[in-house]
């Protein structure tokens, strides 16, 4: 028997496609997220919206909670660590979580380098904003990818505009001519192997999951539409003024991303949404997608 | 012929490349009216909860059953085992209850001791089949009317009832596609496929 292969990596990935992965900060919000039928829940200290507003160092959550949350739940539970905290990651898989996010929305530990994750048997996603960012990512061995956009806004604003991007970037692999593969993967300063790759099987080699923004069912099933393989909720659910309600809306939305008449009926009465931002009032050293190169 | 793919969560669209590949027509199944027609149905890996739920959001499960129990062939693959199981150990979901089996999720541990290794498979032949598995299940207990297909150290974790199959391993992660053709040879020969084949025969 082989653990921690790329394949069961990638693959418990595939399993939690046409999903929605909630961010969850406790045991009962694990409970509500899997009631409302989450894939899988997000354990941290603070939701994206909270660690904007309080400002400081955001680090890994205290193992109390993962272990609590692993407890309150039978689906699988992903964690955060810093980008390029490789130690959180190994007290992360010592705790034994099914996923990692090394995640631009905690505050950076490493500038110049992100982990070297195919050195741990437990699976990690990355965020990224481009096609490049993203076969990076896959190049040190992240199993999964989601698109960075700008968590804690509940805007989505972002999340389109790097789903965009990496779909364009897919395209251009499709169709550049094999003698132009390498100035290609020279352009987006992404691994020569992983830019083939794409151009032969004509998509990415991991699932890509949109996060960051999304704050409605009509959000989710647009970020579905645009090519996301599944959904992550951060501040959207547990912000809003009835999680219970707007987490089963959104993962029905998910589900039916293409069917318009239901989109519309899980959108009434849910209650507030969670308070937005404007991404041009945010000062540019305070935007979280910039985290991670 | 025409295959349905659960399509509410999980690896549906590699079950339907799988069976394009193989020549066979294939429906990602959201709603009720999407299974009228179908000569068999897949219920993919994902994660049982979250499909157990949607199934039941618009009534899917109770067609399911019913189609089940009219001889429809399916395959349940990992969250698919669960929802077709009779009981489960740990009670967190309640299952279709199509096949008398009682199935433990999550039996071999979390994420991390999920694995690949070799499989003997009587019914492919003799040529080991790849198994992949990932957080899965098994079956913890078959009554008689049920025939196991394959085993793992004593541990049963493949099965069928009639016309219903059921793996702990996921098949549509591999190139192998020996188990998506026994499945198919499975529809070919049910009742309900022959039938079906002379009404349309004879132009009903």
């Amino acid at each position: 028997m082989k653990n921690g292969t790329l394949k069961v990596k990638i693959g418990l990935a595939q399993m939690l496609k046409g999903g929605v992965i909630m961010d969850v900060v406790n045991s009962e919000q694990a409970k509500i997220a899997e009631d409302a039928g989450a894939c899988a829940v997000m354990a941290l200290e603070r939701v994206p919206a909270d660690i904007r507003a309080m400002g400081g160092v955001a680090r890994m959550a205290d193992p109390t909670i993962i272990e609590a949350i692993m407890k309150a739940v039978s689906i699988p539970v992903m964690a955060k660590c810093r980008i390029g905290h490789f130690v959180e990651a190994q007290a992360l898989e010592a705790l034994g979580v099914d996923y990692i996010d090394e995640s631009e929305v905690l505050t950076p530990a490493d500038e110049a380098h992100h982990i070297w994750k195919h050195d741990f048997k437990v699976p990690f996603v990355c965020g990224c904003r481009n096609l490049g960012e993203a076969l990076r990512r896959l190049g040190e061995g992240a199993a999964m990818i989601r698109t960075k956009g700008e968590a804690g806004t509940g805007n989505i604003v972002e999340a389109v505009r790097h789903m965009r991007a990496v779909s364009d970037g897919i395209h251009r692999a499709i169709t550049t001519p094999q003698e132009e593969l390498m100035a290609l993967a020279k352009e987006m300063g992404a691994p020569f192997s992983l830019v083939s790759e794409v151009h032969n099987i004509g998509k990415l080699p991991v699932v890509n999951f949109a996060a960051g923004g999304v704050a409605t069912p009509a959000d989710a099933a647009l970020m579905m539409q645009l090519g996301a393989d599944g959904i992550f909720v951060g501040s959207g659910i547990f912000k809003s003024t009835n999680p219970e309600a707007r987490a089963k809306a959104i993962v029905k939305a998910t589900t039916h991303y293409q069917d318009p008449a239901i989109i519309a009926e899980v959108s009434k009465n849910l209650g507030e949404a969670m308070p937005g931002l404007d991404i041009k009032q945010i000062p540019t050293e305070e935007l979280l997608a910039s985290r991670g190169w | 012929m025409k295959i349905g793919v659960l399509a509410v969560q999980g690896a549906f669209a590699e079950h339907i490349a799988i069976l394009n590949k193989l020549g066979v027509a294939a429906l990602p199944i959201r709603l009720p009216p999407e299974v009228v027609g179908l000569d068999g149905l897949i219920i993919p890996g994902g994660e049982s909860t979250s499909i157990s739920k949607l199934i039941r959001d618009y009534h899917l499960s109770d067609e399911i059953t019913s189609l089940a129990g009219n001889g429809l062939p399916i395959l349940g693959i990992c969250a698919g085992m669960i929802l077709m199981s009779r009981r489960i150990t740990d009670s967190s979901i309640e299952p279709l209850g199509l096949m008398a089996i009682t199935v433990r999720r999550n039996a071999f541990g979390r994420q991390q001791e999920s694995f690949e290794t070799e499989l003997s498979l009587p019914v492919l032949g003799n040529q080991p089949f790849p198994g992949v598995f990932i957080r899965a299940p098994i079956i913890e207990q078959a009554e008689s009317t049920v025939d196991i297909l394959a085993r793992l150290n004593n541990t049963i974790i493949a099965a069928r009832q009639g016309n219903l199959v059921a793996l702990a391993f996921h098949p549509e992660l591999t190139n192998d596609l020996r188990f998506h053709q026994y499945f198919l040879s499975i529809v070919a020969e049910s009742d309900r496929f022959n039938l079906r084949g002379s009404a349309v025969a004879k132009g009903n």
